[in-house]
């Protein structure tokens, strides 16, 4: 996703003179072709990430679409209320752009495990929050912000993920993966659709035909966008985030009572052991097995 | 304005009011007319909480009727008691502190990076200096060569709960930003031809951003707030408002 976003990042800015990208000293090997190839519009302002967002405000309040771009937490949490301040209260074209979403620097410890970050960017008005799933998904979550330029988070996994599907229209409601026929669905958000089309590739040979649905778009919604998801009668919600503000809990609020949501999330504990984005997901139950436990 | 609504911080308005006269007669390239005209001059209030007195100046000076500064404060106004990008000539909302040098960072960038001749002016408290997200604005400026930048600190040397060397002492505070490779100059902040000078003339030294430490006065001009730290919270009565009034020069 990584490589894709940057990929994409640098053929929208040549198209359009608008996009800056500012860095907080993160993204060695991935940020240079950027760099090199529009110097006036990229900054490393150093690590310094309350720094990076709010010139990023500054910047944008005078005509450009700035993307800030660092690691986890830090362009996130660290510099909250320069986001929820300086660009959102200002509505300013600012997006902000996380790599390592959930647990995809499981090995690196704590501070980089970003799981709380959608529910607490959720509660920020006039915020859009793309969440792809794999590089197909990222790309069209550049081209239209790129196209929209509004307050934003981009959460992105790592490099290296795989291609999984070419649905598009993101902004239109979830996409639908796989078609299947039973009354339960599988709901992801970000790199966990995966786990997802396994388990359910594994559910079909059973006999078990679920369909799966990949929502990139985690913000704005509405029950009309969520349409396509009203009509099972229960829905096994998938994410890397922990339960408080996340996709579960989305649907919840916008679905009809009707439907029954399943939540497979980060539990809300700190995660005391590092590990393969594959082990921690397993501590969680966010793995194939338990998913499958899950629908049969 | 203040007490009407039983608002706070008069003290730090008044230690200001000196800098904010010279900055809208003299120095900010503005027309109240035409509040987002292209080349005007930025300035932001990064102690946002001292906003009454700047909304005062933006009504003097035209941007909108004085009369609406009755509404300061009151319900549905859109003066909010901490500054508001709402307000024509209003640039940019804080209330929270540490946010002004950044942003003006931001837009002194862009001016550069676009050949604009527009300046940026932010005008921060001393207290407001211990936020971290300061220094590195502080330590950002110089790097980008931002010379239209001008910070200016309302050095009034009282902060929220006590005096400013007592809580985090800020001394040598010029000695600091030039370590930081800023043009610094120290004057007396309610002295208009010290004010004048200085902020007519900036960038002080090409390539450098400039740092006016203007040594002021909290609650200057009635000497029951003068220097008093109440007053950065306090809201003057009807009789506390008349003895302050009746100390102000004639007209003013």
């Amino acid at each position: 996703m990584r490589n894709a976003f940057f990929q994409e990042l640098s053929a929208q800015a040549r198209r359009r003179p608008d996009i800056f990208l500012v860095v907080a000293d993160l993204g060695f090997s991935v940020v240079e072709p950027f760099a090199e190839e529009f110097p006036d519009r990229f900054l490393n302002v150093g690590v310094a990430e309350q720094n990076a967002t709010s010139i990023a405000a500054g910047l944008a309040s005078e005509g450009y679409h700035v993307f800030t771009y660092s690691i986890a937490n830090f362009p996130t949490l660290r510099c909250l209320e320069q986001i929820r301040n300086d660009v959102c209260y200002h509505r300013l074209p600012v997006t902000i752009v996380a790599v390592g979403a959930g647990w995809a620097y499981g090995n690196l410890g704590y501070s980089h495990h970003a799981v709380q970050d959608i529910g607490i960017l959720r509660t920020l008005p006039e915020m859009t929050i793309l969440s792809p799933a794999d590089p197909g998904e990222t790309r069209e979550c550049v081209q239209w912000l790129a196209a929209h330029p509004c307050p934003s988070y981009l959460r992105l996994g790592k490099a290296g993920e795989p291609s999984l599907h070419t649905v598009q229209g993101i902004a239109e409601g979830p996409l639908e993966i796989v078609r299947g026929t039973a009354d339960s669905a599988l709901v992801c958000t970000g790199s966990i659709l995966k786990v997802a089309l396994e388990a359910s590739a594994q559910l079909a040979r059973q006999g078990v035909s679920v369909s799966v649905f990949s929502c990139p778009w985690l913000k704005p919604v509405s029950a009309e966008f969520l349409k396509p998801l009203a009509r099972f009668r229960r829905l096994v919600a998938l994410e890397e985030h922990v339960a408080a503000g996340g996709l579960a809990e989305l649907l919840r609020t916008y679905l009809p009572r009707s439907v029954e949501v399943d939540s497979f999330a980060i539990p809300e504990t700190v995660m005391n052991e590092v590990g393969s984005q594959e082990h921690l997901r397993q501590t969680a139950r966010l793995d194939v097995d338990s998913i499958i436990r899950a629908v049969r | 304005m203040v007490h009407r609504v039983n608002a706070s911080h008069i003290g730090g308005s008044l230690s200001m009011a000196d800098l904010l006269a010279v900055l809208y007669t003299d120095v900010l390239r503005v027309r109240p007319m035409e509040p987002l005209w292209p080349e005007r001059d930025r300035f932001i209030l990064s102690k946002g909480h001292c906003c009454s007195i700047v909304y005062a100046a933006l009504a003097e000076r035209g941007f909108f009727p004085t009369a609406e500064l009755e509404t300061f404060g009151r319900n549905g106004s859109r003066l909010m008691a901490h500054i508001s990008h709402k307000v024509p000539g209003v640039e940019f909302s804080t209330g929270s502190l540490g946010h002004g040098l950044p942003f003006g960072c931001g837009k002194a960038l862009a001016a550069k990076k676009q050949g604009r001749s527009w300046r940026v002016f932010v005008m921060l408290s001393d207290g407001e200096l211990d936020e971290g997200s300061n220094w590195e604005a502080i330590l950002f400026a110089p790097q980008h060569r931002l010379d239209n930048l001008v910070a200016i600190v309302d050095y009034n040397k009282l902060q929220s709960l006590g005096f400013v060397s007592d809580v985090l002492d800020l001394a040598p505070l010029a000695d600091k930003l030039r370590a930081f490779r800023w043009a610094v100059r120290e004057i007396n902040g309610h002295d208009h031809g010290q004010i004048r000078a200085a902020l007519t003339t900036v960038p002080w030294e090409p390539g450098k951003p400039s740092c006016l430490i203007a040594h002021t006065v909290k609650g200057k001009g009635v000497d029951f707030m003068e220097n008093s730290l109440p007053w950065h919270y306090k809201t003057p009565n009807a009789t506390q408002l008349q003895a302050a009034l009746a100390q102000l020069p004639e007209g003013q």
